[in-house]
This record gives C-alpha cells, sequence and structure tokens, in this order.
C-alpha cells in the first residue's frame, strides 16, 4: 500500500497541492481525475519522487520514501511522464533494455535479457524491436514506454495522463493493458486521467482533486455518481449504464 | 520610471558631466568665450555629453527594437552578434582600407554590422527550440564565431592589441570632429518612434501581424537595419559598450510594459542616464585618471543582470 | 561491435599521426628533437582526452549538443588571470614565468571559481541549467570587460606575453606539468568512468532517469564539477579552446550511433587526439607556425557550429 501523509506542496505563494492524504490499495487500478489544475501531476509527481514536496510523507508498504535509496526506491515504484523528451536514437529494444538499469547498471545479465523479452511480448513489440523511436507512431511510443516501466518490474505503476495525444484505439488499448497488468500479473496502478469516462470504466478506485485538496475518495461506483461530480466538476453529469458501464454524459451539460 | 523623474534626473546629470574633468570649468569661465576653458568646453566636455547621451539612447533602443522583434527579453547587440560582427567589420576596413575615411569605414561597418544581425536572425528563425534564455546562448556562440575569425586576421596583422584599444568603449577621446557620426542616430530614433507601433505588433508573431495586415518581413528589415545602423555607429565613434542594451529595455519593461510607442522615450531616456552616470563615476572614482566606459558599464551591468534573472526569472 | 571496429580504426589512425609528428623529418636527432616531440604529443593527448571527456559529459547533462563547458566562463577567467598578474606583476615574475607556479594558481582559481559559482547557484534551490548557463556567461562577460580594459593599458612589450596566453599552444609544455596533469586527469576519469550508464539513462531526461533509480541532482552536480576541473587543467596546461570540445564530441555522436558513453566519450577522445596531432602538424609544417592551433581550431568549429544548428533545426 502507498499511503500519502499530508502532502503539500507550493509554487511560489500558491498551493498547489495541501495537505494531502490518501492511501492507495494493493493490486488495484486507482485514477487521479479533477478539473484542470488541480494538482494531480504535482501529487504523482511527489509520491514518484520526481518533485520534492514541502511537508509531507510518502509511504511505500509502510516504509518512508525518504529513508529509501534512489535505486531501491526505483525497484519499487516506476512512474512514467506524458512528455519523454530525448535527444538519443534509440530502438524499442535499447529503451526497455533501460528498465532494467535499477537491478543491472547497464550490464545486462541472463535474467534482465529475460525480462526484457517477456516486457517486449507482453506489448506486442517483438516484430518491431529494432526500429527507433522516432520512427514510431505515438502509440507505438507509448506502448515502448510501457515495456519499458513493466521490465523494471516494480509493484506500483504511476503514470501521468498516459492517454494523451492518442486516439481512441490506441488509449482503450492501453488502458486494457494496465488492467491486464493488475488483473494477470498483480500491479498496482495510478494514473492521472483526464477522461473521466476511462477512469470510470477501467479504475477500481478514484481519487477526485480540486484546488490542490481531496475532493472524494472513494470506489469508482461510490464517485461515479452525479452528486459526487457536481461536486467535483460544477456540472451537472447524467450517467447511463451501458453493457456494465458507468457512462457519464458530459457533452451537453 | 515617469517622464517627470527622468527628464529632471537627465538635466541635472548633463550639467554635472559638464563640468566634471580633469581641468575645472566653471559657470563663469564660459562668458569668456576665449578663454581656455571655453575652448576646453566646446571641444571637449561638450562632444562628450552630446556622444554619451546619443550612445546611451541609441544602444538601449537597439536593445529595445531587438527584443521587441525577437520575442525575447535576453536578446541585444551584445548576444546576438551585432557587435562582433561590427568588430570584423571595422577589422576589415583597418586591414584592407587602411586610408579610408571615417565615412568609409562607417559603411563596411555597418554593412558587417547588419549581415551579422540578419544572420542571426535567420539562424533563430530556423531553430525549432525557442526557450527563452536558448535564444541568447545561440546570439552568444554566434558572436563567439564571428569574434574567433577577426582574432584570425588580427593576430596574423598584429594587430590585437591594437584592436582591442579601438573597441573598449571609451568617451575620453570623443572631440569635436570625431563623434558627428553619432548625429545619424538622430534621424533613426524618428523612424524607430515612427515605426513602434508596427514593431509592437510584429514582436507578437508573423501570424497575429499578417492577420491585421502588416508586412511582417518589411518590418522586420526595417528594424533591424536601423539596430544595425545604431551599432555601427556607436562601435565606430565610442567603443563597445557592453549590456546597455540588454538591460535597460528590461528594467523599463518590469515598470512601463512592453508597448513600444510608450515604453521607447523611457527607453531612450533611461540608457542615456545609466551611461551617463557609469561615465561620471569613470571619471571621479580614479581621478584624475579615468575608468574606461566599457568597464564601468560592464561591472555595473553584469550586477544589475544578474539582479534581474535572480529577481524577475519568472517574468524573463 | 561494428563502433568497437570504428574505434579502432580511429586509434590506428591516431597512432598513424603520433607516429608521423614524431618522426617524420626528424633526421637523427633523437636526443634533441624527439624528446620535446614526446612532450608536446603527450600534451595534445592528455588535453585531448580531458576536453573530450568534459564536453561529452557537459552536454549529457545540460540535454544539449551545442554547448561546451568553457562557457561558464572558465576561459574568461584563465586571461583575465593572466592578464592581471603581467599587469600588476610584470612579465618576468615567478607567477609567469615559472611554468608550475602559473599552471597551479591557475588551477586554483578556476576550480575555486567553479565550485562557488555551483554553490551560489544551487543553493538556491535547483536552478534550471539554462539559468546557470547564462549567469557563466554574464560572468565570462564580466571578466572580459574587466580583461580588456587592463589589456588597453598594458605596455606594448608586456603584451605580447599577454597575447601569447591568448592562444592555446603546445610549443612550450614543461615536462613536470605533464606528469602532473597526467595524475590528476587520470585519477579523476578513473573514478568517474563507472558512472557512464548512469549517464546512459541521464540521456533519456531527467523524469525517467529519476525513476530508473539515478540519483539525478547529485549526479549533475557531481559530473559538472568534474567537467569544470578537467576543462581547467587542460586551459591551464595549454591555454583557452573554446570550440574543440565541441568539435570532437559532435563529430563522434555522428561517427558513432551510440548512446552509450563509454563509447561516445573513448571515441570523442581518439578524435580529439587525431585533430590536435594532425592539426599541430598542419601548423607547423604547413603554415610554419605563421598561426596558431587554436585560431585554426575557433574557424572551423566555427563553422562546424553553424552547420550544426541548421542542421539540427532542418531534421526535427
Amino acid at each position: 500500500m502507498i499511503q500519502v501523509r499530508e502532502l503539500t506542496k507550493f509554487y511560489g505563494k500558491k498551493q498547489v497541492v495541501g495537505n494531502v492524504s490518501v492511501n492507495i490499495q494493493r493490486g488495484q487500478i486507482t485514477s487521479f481525475i479533477g478539473p484542470n489544475g488541480a494538482g494531480k501531476s504535482t501529487l504523482l509527481s511527489m509520491v514518484s519522487r520526481l518533485l520534492d514536496a514541502d511537508t509531507g510523507d510518502v509511504l511505500i508498504d509502510q516504509t518512508n520514501s525518504k529513508k529509501m535509496k534512489s535505486n531501491d526506491f526505483s525497484k519499487r515504484v516506476s512512474i512514467l511522464k506524458q512528455s519523454n523528451y530525448m535527444n538519443v536514437r534509440l530502438t524499442i529494444r535499447e529503451l526497455v533494455s533501460f528498465g532494467r538499469f535499477p537491478y543491472s547498471k547497464g550490464r545486462l545479465n541472463d535474467e534482465d535479457e529475460k525480462m526484457v523479452d517477456q516486457a517486449i511480448e507482453y506489448m506486442n513489440l517483438k516484430d518491431m524491436e529494432d526500429i527507433y523511436l522516432d520512427e514510431l507512431s505515438g502509440g507505438q511510443r507509448q506502448r515502448a514506454f510501457i515495456a519499458m516501466v513493466i521490465a523494471q518490474d516494480t509493484d506500483y505503476v504511476l503514470l501521468d495522463e498516459p492517454l494523451n495525444n492518442l486516439d481512441m484505439k490506441h488509449s482503450v488499448q492501453i488502458m486494457k493493458i494496465l488492467r491486464r497488468l493488475v488483473d494477470e500479473l498483480g500491479k498496482t496502478v495510478v494514473i492521472v486521467l483526464h477522461d473521466i469516462n476511462f477512469a470510470s470504466v477501467y479504475s477500481d478506485r478514484i481519487v477526485a482533486l480540486k484546488n490542490g485538496l481531496v475532493v472524494k475518495d472513494g470506489t469508482t461506483e461510490e464517485i461515479i455518481q452525479s452528486d459526487s461530480l457536481k461536486e467535483i466538476y460544477d456540472m451537472d453529469i447524467p450517467i447511463q449504464q451501458m453493457n456494465n458501464c458507468r457512462i457519464c454524459v458530459y457533452f451537453n451539460s | 520610471m515617469k517622464k517627470r523623474y527622468l527628464i529632471p534626473a537627465l538635466i541635472i546629470l548633463s550639467f554635472v558631466s559638464l563640468f566634471v574633468g580633469v581641468s575645472s570649468i566653471s559657470l563663469m569661465d564660459l562668458f569668456d568665450f576665449q578663454s581656455e576653458e571655453t575652448q576646453i568646453f566646446l571641444i571637449s566636455r561638450l562632444p562628450r555629453l552630446v556622444a554619451i547621451l546619443l550612445a546611451g539612447a541609441g544602444m538601449s533602443m537597439a536593445g529595445l527594437i531587438m527584443q521587441q522583434l525577437s520575442r525575447n527579453k535576453f536578446v541585444s547587440p551584445t548576444t546576438a552578434g551585432t557587435l562582433d560582427a561590427t568588430r570584423l567589420g571595422i577589422l576589415v576596413s583597418m586591414l584592407l582600407f587602411a586610408n579610408a575615411s571615417m565615412i568609409e569605414k562607417m559603411a563596411v561597418a555597418f554593412a558587417f554590422a547588419l549581415a551579422g544581425t540578419f544572420l542571426f536572425m535567420q539562424i533563430l528563425n530556423r531553430i525549432k527550440f525557442k526557450d527563452a534564455i536558448f535564444i541568447p546562448l545561440v546570439g552568444l556562440m554566434f558572436g563567439n564565431i564571428l569574434s574567433s575569425v577577426t582574432t584570425f586576421f588580427a593576430y596574423r596583422a598584429d594587430v590585437i592589441q591594437n584592436m582591442s584599444a579601438w573597441l573598449q568603449g571609451d568617451f575620453s577621446m570623443i572631440m569635436k570632429g570625431s563623434y558627428e557620426l553619432l548625429y545619424i542616430s538622430v534621424p533613426v530614433f524618428i523612424v524607430a518612434y515612427i515605426y513602434a507601433n508596427r514593431f509592437t505588433v510584429a514582436g507578437m508573431g508573423e501570424d497575429f501581424s499578417k492577420n491585421l495586415g502588416l508586412k511582417y518581413r518589411s518590418i522586420v528589415n526595417i528594424g533591424l537595419t536601423l539596430v544595425a545602423l545604431i551599432t555601427a555607429t556607436v562601435v565606430l565613434t565610442v567603443g563597445v559598450i557592453p549590456f546597455l542594451g540588454l538591460i535597460i529595455p528590461n528594467i523599463i519593461s518590469i515598470f512601463k510594459g512592453d508597448h513600444l510607442q510608450k515604453t521607447l522615450p523611457h527607453t531612450a531616456m533611461l540608457g542615456a542616464i545609466f551611461l551617463l552616470l557609469c561615465d561620471i563615476l569613470g571619471r571621479v572614482l580614479i581621478f584624475p585618471y579615468e575608468i574606461s566606459i566599457s568597464l564601468m558599464v560592464g561591472v555595473i551591468g553584469s550586477f544589475i543582470f544578474l539582479f534581474l534573472l535572480f529577481r524577475g526569472r519568472a517574468y524573463a | 561491435m561494428r563502433d568497437l571496429h570504428k574505434l579502432l580504426i580511429l586509434a590506428g589512425l591516431a597512432a598513424l599521426f603520433c607516429g608521423v609528428y614524431l618522426f617524420h623529418d626528424l633526421n637523427g636527432s633523437f636526443d634533441y628533437a624527439l624528446p620535446r616531440r614526446g612532450i608536446k604529443v603527450f600534451a595534445m593527448v592528455l588535453t585531448g582526452v580531458a576536453i573530450a571527456y568534459a564536453t561529452v559529459v557537459f552536454q549529457t547533462i545540460t540535454h544539449n549538443r551545442i554547448l561546451t563547458p568553457s562557457i561558464m566562463g572558465l576561459d574568461s577567467l584563465y586571461m583575465l588571470l593572466q592578464t592581471v598578474l603581467i599587469f600588476f606583476l610584470g612579465s618576468s615574475h615567478i607567477t609567469i614565468i615559472n611554468k608550475q607556479v602559473n599552471f597551479i594558481i591557475s588551477i586554483a582559481a578556476m576550480v575555486i571559481f567553479a565550485l562557488l559559482f555551483y554553490r551560489l547557484l544551487f543553493k538556491k534551490g535547483n536552478q534550471p541549467i539554462y539559468f546557470l548557463l547564462l549567469i557563466g556567461i554574464i560572468f565570462g562577460t564580466f571578466f572580459e570587460s574587466v580583461s580588456t580594459f587592463l589589456q588597453v593599458l598594458i605596455d606594448p612589450n608586456e603584451f605580447q606575453v599577454v597575447q601569447d596566453r591568448m592562444f592555446a599552444s603546445f610549443n612550450n609544455v614543461s615536462s613536470d606539468l605533464v606528469w602532473t596533469a597526467l595524475l590528476v586527469i587520470g585519477v579523476l576519469i578513473a573514478f568517474a568512468w563507472k558512472q557512464n550508464s548512469s549517464l546512459d539513462v541521464l540521456t533519456l531526461g531527467r523524469d525517467t532517469a529519476v525513476n530508473l533509480g539515478v540519483n539525478y541532482d547529485a549526479l549533475v552536480k557531481q559530473m559538472l564539477v568534474l567537467s569544470a576541473v578537467l576543462i581547467a587543467i587542460a586551459t591551464a596546461l595549454v591555454g583557452p579552446i573554446t570550440f574543440f570540445g565541441l568539435i570532437v564530441a559532435n563529430l563522434s555522436y555522428q561517427f558513432f550511433k551510440s548512446y552509450k558513453h563509454s563509447v561516445l566519450i573513448t571515441g570523442a577522445a581518439v578524435i580529439s587526439i587525431v585533430a590536435l596531432v594532425g592539426g599541430q602538424w598542419v601548423v607547423e609544417r604547413v603554415f610554419t607556425f605563421n598561426t596558431t592551433l587554436s585560431v585554426i581550431i575557433n574557424f572551423i568549429g566555427g563553422i562546424y557550429f553553424i552547420y550544426l544548428l541548421l542542421k539540427e533545426s532542418r531534421s526535427k
């Protein structure tokens, strides 16, 4: 379990995350939702230590993350941000191999190679593993980065808006993969999502943020309710039940 | 930064400047037109004052125009290779036309300044990655290249110390007859003022200006020509004055925003005031010797610029 | 394995160049000319390796392939130091005549400056790297202002000594210094070499590097200091060579399509040896010492730099 304890972050004088405490359960997909500027990505960055919190702690399975070595942390928790700027040319396989860096420090043994192979197979990238990243489409590149995170083999996988700039087909593909990671490999996935319906259909729990504070925290059924959504988004959003999915019809509300 | 503070400051400092110097001159001496004091006044002090005012106003305006057109607060003749191009031009004119008149040297220096500035803007246009601080880096690197070319030829001609002396900004050699070239900047000021609104629009981008029916390219070209003219005249008559075009527009922009027609007069005045102040300090600090204006502006300018950077990062 | 082949070919070429440089036209002067040439080659190899290593590392940290560590103002500080020593103590003072003393003073000044500089910056939290560079450039301009001022005042005979220091030269490197430099550079690189794989991860960007367990901020600081020290040693040994690192690092990226720092750094080092030894041979035989190696390097480096800028923007 990841326990977030009273995390706070200021940018200048502006509080972007205020005193947030949240528990993230193992073996589930937890989605962070909320309007623009709610502090979702900042919170995720602090949990994954990309960003230092001003105050507060993050406990990973009861251990304070501040007390963990950088390398050990990266064997427990992985984070994938939306922008992955690089100025080197790498093939998919080279990128995925970097996922083993916390274990091998760049010298891959047979075990590492096996993990890399598995990650590539898992993401269906085997037939293009020698293609360079800059020759791939957005969806393929995103899959390559997720393969790297799978090769990193952490219990917790954090993703910051992984569906950004992806079309419908690729978005669904990525979400299904994340679901499989949880159901088949027993990972714990935390994801920042913009599209409320993806959150509704794929996640087990939802944490809603607004103005840097947690306004709702509960199971998907509890959150995807018109009155809860009203509180989060200031919109009247009707909910329709379709094929066991709860769909928020917000387009004309 | 209101005009009612700037104008009195300018007038007071101008008076101080006129009466500070190795030979003391009092106001009374000036009534005797034949006296030595009056001669010094007319031949040395007055030209010096005029040169400082024109150079200070000119360099800060040049900086302002460049910043507006490149949409980057850190671009100025110092950080865009204009100064280095001018230097190269002066070297070329020194080597090729040793006996050239001031005007001919001016023409060569101007041509180089113009070419250098255009080249820089061309490079800028082609670079996709437009980080606010990355662009002046490119400019400084570009300036480095130009000055390495200058050094190459200066070394072979054995005029390196000569070049240093030539290019060090210095008002102490300004005399009647050696500074008049600076008057070129007066019509440049007027043109700049007339075009101020158009520069403001051009500063919002090519698409934006086209939408408003402006000929973007030609506006930019006019702006750069003005910058090159000012830089070339100042470097030729006074020498290199670092930082001026960088700091002054930034200070004004903090207080007055970026509408050029409103900020242009302030920028020009503050530039003149700042340069006057540096010059007076340079003359007083190690009296009766002088600290060159380049050094004064370099030192004071560095500190102000650092201060601006640390204080107003978000702003930049 | 193709990279290994390329490396071997380059190493062979470097060895060939060194051989030609050492033995061509030796006329059996094994006692006199050979040891002298040997020291020169030794100095070139050391400088080449130090600059190549420092530049590749620096470019990885800054995520930018058109920067060199000398942009932090170290070159200008070195020149200022030499100018100040000659100006105040005279060109016959021990700190100028005695190569060892000068070497130690220079390195101390540059390293202390770099450390203070980084301390100042990192105390204010983690600044974006471009901010740091810009401040470095301002310091550089500041140092240059002071140097130029003093250089103009210096007696022309003394200026000859200053001018000699302006240009990198391998002609009068003393043998004791080479051994000292070898020791320091060797120890530093031996210690830092194990960070190569972490540097590979660093190229993926900060977020990914942190995700993969690299202690990003600590590593960046460590590598910044390391590259500053290496550049300080190289500069104190032979003088300022601004563009050299830029050329060899980029040639290495082009030649080896690898992301591995062990390959890139070794490649850049071997390329620098080829370029320095080859270039020095050309300066001595073709130009018969009529120009300096660093002027040629700056010239070619500058043109290559513009080419890189334009190419980079086209590929995106």
